[in-house]
């Protein structure tokens, strides 16, 4: 392993090693003032960039294992491959970008930061993402997702662009946005209304939606290199909680 | 729509005492009290009170009387009152029952028929007023054996311990179910006295970081307030899985209760509900608690032992079998009578197991396996004075959490109406204004001397059995008898008969 301070590149080659080891190595990259690892031969490694609090830029070869830059807090990842269950768990701020797939509960409780995810994602991505003041998690997924996509969501935005789906396609996913009572989730493609959860509301994008969806679609495609104008020629649909307190009703005092 | 339920109380106003100064109206957030300008005089309106007794305490002259309303439906031991009042809430509202505090029914508490032990003749007691007596609990994991050199320098690594002075700690109560007022107080007195107080999960209050080093932060399914720098606080993060008063289900903040600086500690927008999903969602597995275990491991470096808290249930000695094998540097029971800011009531009082029967049997389970070593127990639920403590601690606990006993050092009466948000003594409510009626000097002075008195109360304990140091007494049930219990509760309790 070269140790390095300054902008050139630090390898390591993680084939083998121990998570804790791993990871122990980029706490002491990090406060030695790096700028950029690249982890090779990564094989199912957990908690990469947990416990970084460095702008440092970790390149991710291979397939990290779960919790991916779970409570990160403003370092970038870059995945070469699939990121598996609770990638940006609890993230705080940062990025990660991910070109390949991304298990289930992707950008569980995020509280801000970034997640673009090039194609699908499992079971409830973006649940209860939240949002306080400037604080806004993103997660932007090229592809579809499956059920409780946006599952109580409290806040932040949720992009879905359902780039791989044929003509004509819907997204699967059922149950999106249960319980979601924050934020907002931006659906590219159809959904029939079964699908969605009973404290979702339908609109159409304003314009104020669509600065967003522009900025962060032009994101995503930089990214992955996509072209923009493409992706929003698609019809976007706006998901958003009808209720700021979806479970007020339930009690008798 | 007319409700059918009766008054609960009776105010009782001398007319020869009250001066009409108003306190009452004031004190009484539940406007029970009124002042009538035109007769000069202060009138009740009894559907209001509660029974908290604010009002009562606070009156200069003494001329309030609060008395339980004769409660005259016909005997009937099936259709209490109780049982016919809460059909006619739920007829009138569609709702389910909401309450505060723990289970009030009458479930046996097994501490009762539990006694200690003391010396006579063959062993001497020890008189802890001239020998000392060591109350020095660590919680954290322990090696299976230390190796230490001929120069006496300890070989082994040891997993980070936590010391506390008194095994006794605040449980988790979140800023938001209960104020900012309250969280100082119990912040303050634990680092006075030496021990632990914990944040539940509603985050972290910027005043209180610097109380980090006598705090616990709580990591819980909403994940409110949770970052980098609450985890780096903290001296032990625990991870809630479950809670006594409610186990199985989540918890709803209701959006009354989140006020601005409610909202900024648990970063969510301010007057939505704050919903806490019953399970953790990275969790369906123990391997998915190893998981989250070791997130937390590594997101603080391995510098803080991680507590898991579950609710006792049935099955809590196997699952704390896994718990420890997941990881967990402690482990959390919180029993039958835990409390709660709110929950729903035929969860409360009808979900889980006591906390004697699920702390003798997963101590017991863990002796079996061999693991004890490798985590530490922690209970709670209902601990209500210094021989229920020691009791616990004989039957195999490291420390106790109290939540409902600290409440009430700063004047909670128990009356049950946490939910509400309206808590006349100031303590369950973010209402700025009955908020004041907390005063965290004299807060921390109060729960300081609480502990303080408990200590006195354990070493006299520890003192009569001959033991100069709770760890001998830990886990030590010959220090135990039962009273008029079965031959199978003995037997879970590990305990024999009086007389045996």
């Amino acid at each position: 392993m070269a140790k390095s301070g300054g902008n050139s590149v630090v390898k390591i080659n993680a084939s083998g090693v121990f998570y804790r080891e791993l990871n122990a190595r980029l706490r002491d990259i990090a406060s030695n003032d790096a700028q950029r690892v690249e982890l090779h031969n990564v094989c199912g490694q957990r908690y990469i960039g947990t416990d970084l609090d460095k702008p440092i830029e970790i390149e991710i070869f291979g397939t990290p294992g779960n919790d991916l830059g779970a409570f990160m807090d403003g370092s970038r990842v870059i995945v070469h491959g699939n990121a598996q269950d609770g990638c940006g768990n609890t993230m705080n701020e940062g990025e990660i970008i991910v070109h390949g797939h991304a298990g289930d509960i992707i950008g569980l409780s995020a509280r801000g930061g970034k997640i673009f995810i090039r194609d699908d994602v499992g079971y409830r991505a973006g649940i209860h993402m939240k949002e306080y003041g400037d604080k806004k998690p993103v997660l932007v997924i090229g592809g579809t997702a499956q059920d409780f996509l946006g599952e109580y969501m409290a806040g932040g935005i949720l992009i879905l662009l359902g780039l791989n789906l044929s003509a004509g396609e819907h997204h699967q996913a059922k149950y999106i946005g249960t319980g979601m009572h924050g934020g907002v989730i931006y659906l590219r493609g159809s959904v029939e209304d079964y699908q969605l959860g009973q404290e979702v509301g339908i609109a159409d994008l304003e314009e104020k939606d669509y600065q967003i969806v522009r900025k962060l679609v032009g994101e995503f495609a930089a990214h992955f290199d996509y072209e923009p104008a493409t992706i929003l020629e698609g019809k976007f649909i706006k998901l958003y909680p009808r209720w700021l307190r979806p479970y007020g009703r339930l009690y008798a005092y | 729509m007319k409700t059918y339920i009766p008054n609960k109380f009776i105010v009782e106003r001398d007319p020869e005492r009250c001066i009409r100064c108003q306190v009452c109206v004031n004190q009484c957030s539940f406007d029970s009290h009124y002042y009538d300008a035109e007769d000069d005089e202060v009138r009740s309106r009894e559907e209001n009170c509660v029974g908290c007794h604010r009002c009562v305490l606070f009156c200069p002259t003494g001329a309030l009387t609060i008395r339980r309303s004769p409660l005259d439906y016909r005997e009937n031991y099936n259709w209490s009152s109780e049982v016919i009042e809460d059909i006619i809430k739920q007829a009138e509202t569609g709702g389910m029952l909401l309450t505060g505090m723990g289970n009030d029914k009458s479930q046996r508490i097994y501490w009762d028929h539990l006694l200690l032990n003391a010396s006579q003749v063959t062993n001497p007691s020890i008189d802890p007023l001239r020998e000392p007596m060591e109350l020095i609990t660590y919680l954290g994991r322990k090696p299976d054996c230390v190796e230490v050199d001929l120069r006496c320098v300890l070989g082994t690594e040891l997993a980070p311990q936590v010391k506390l002075d008194v095994p006794v700690m605040f449980a988790a109560m979140s800023y938001g179910a209960v104020s900012l007022n309250v969280q100082e107080s119990l912040a303050r007195a634990a680092t006075e006295i030496g021990t632990l107080w914990n944040t539940g999960e509603g985050g972290l209050h910027p005043s209180l970081y610097k109380y980090g080093n006598n705090t616990i932060v709580q990591v819980a399914s909403g994940r409110f307030g949770v970052d980098a720098e609450y985890m780096d606080a903290g001296r032990v993060v625990e991870i809630k899985i479950g809670q006594g008063a409610k186990p199985g289900i989540g918890g709803h903040l209701p959006g009354e209760k989140v006020s601005a600086d409610v909202s900024r500690t648990r970063m969510i927008p301010q007057g939505t509900d704050a919903l806490s999903p019953a399970p953790q969602h990275d969790i369906y597995s123990i391997e998915d608690l190893s998981q989250l275990i070791y997130a937390l491991k590594e997101a603080t470096n391995y510098t803080k032992p991680i507590s898991v808290k579950i609710a006792a249930v049935h099955n809590a000695a196997a699952i704390g079998s896994g718990m420890v094998r997941a990881g967990a540097d402690i482990i959390v029971l919180d029993g039958l009578r835990g409390a709660t800011g709110a929950a729903p009531k035929i969860i409360r009082d009808n979900v889980g197991i006591p906390i004697e029967m699920a702390l003798a049997s997963l101590d017991t389970r863990l002796r079996q396996e061999g693991i004890r070593n490798l985590a530490s127990i922690v209970v709670s639920g209902g601990i209500r004075n210094s021989g229920d403590v020691a009791k616990a601690i004989a039957l195999g606990a490291d420390a106790v959490y109290i939540g409902t006993a600290a409440l009430i050092a700063l004047g909670c009466t128990v009356c049950q109406q946490c939910h509400t948000g309206k808590c006349a003594w100031g303590i369950c409510t973010t209402d700025l204004a009955l908020t004041k009626r907390v005063n965290p000097d004299i807060g921390a002075r109060r729960l300081a001397n609480l502990l303080r008195g408990w200590s006195l109360e354990l070493k006299d304990i520890l003192g009569g059995m001959g033991i100069n140091a709770l760890e001998s007494l830990r886990g030590n049930r010959l220090h135990l008898r039962g009273v008029g219990l079965t031959d199978t509760e003995l037997g879970i309790l590990g305990v024999r008969m009086v007389g045996d």
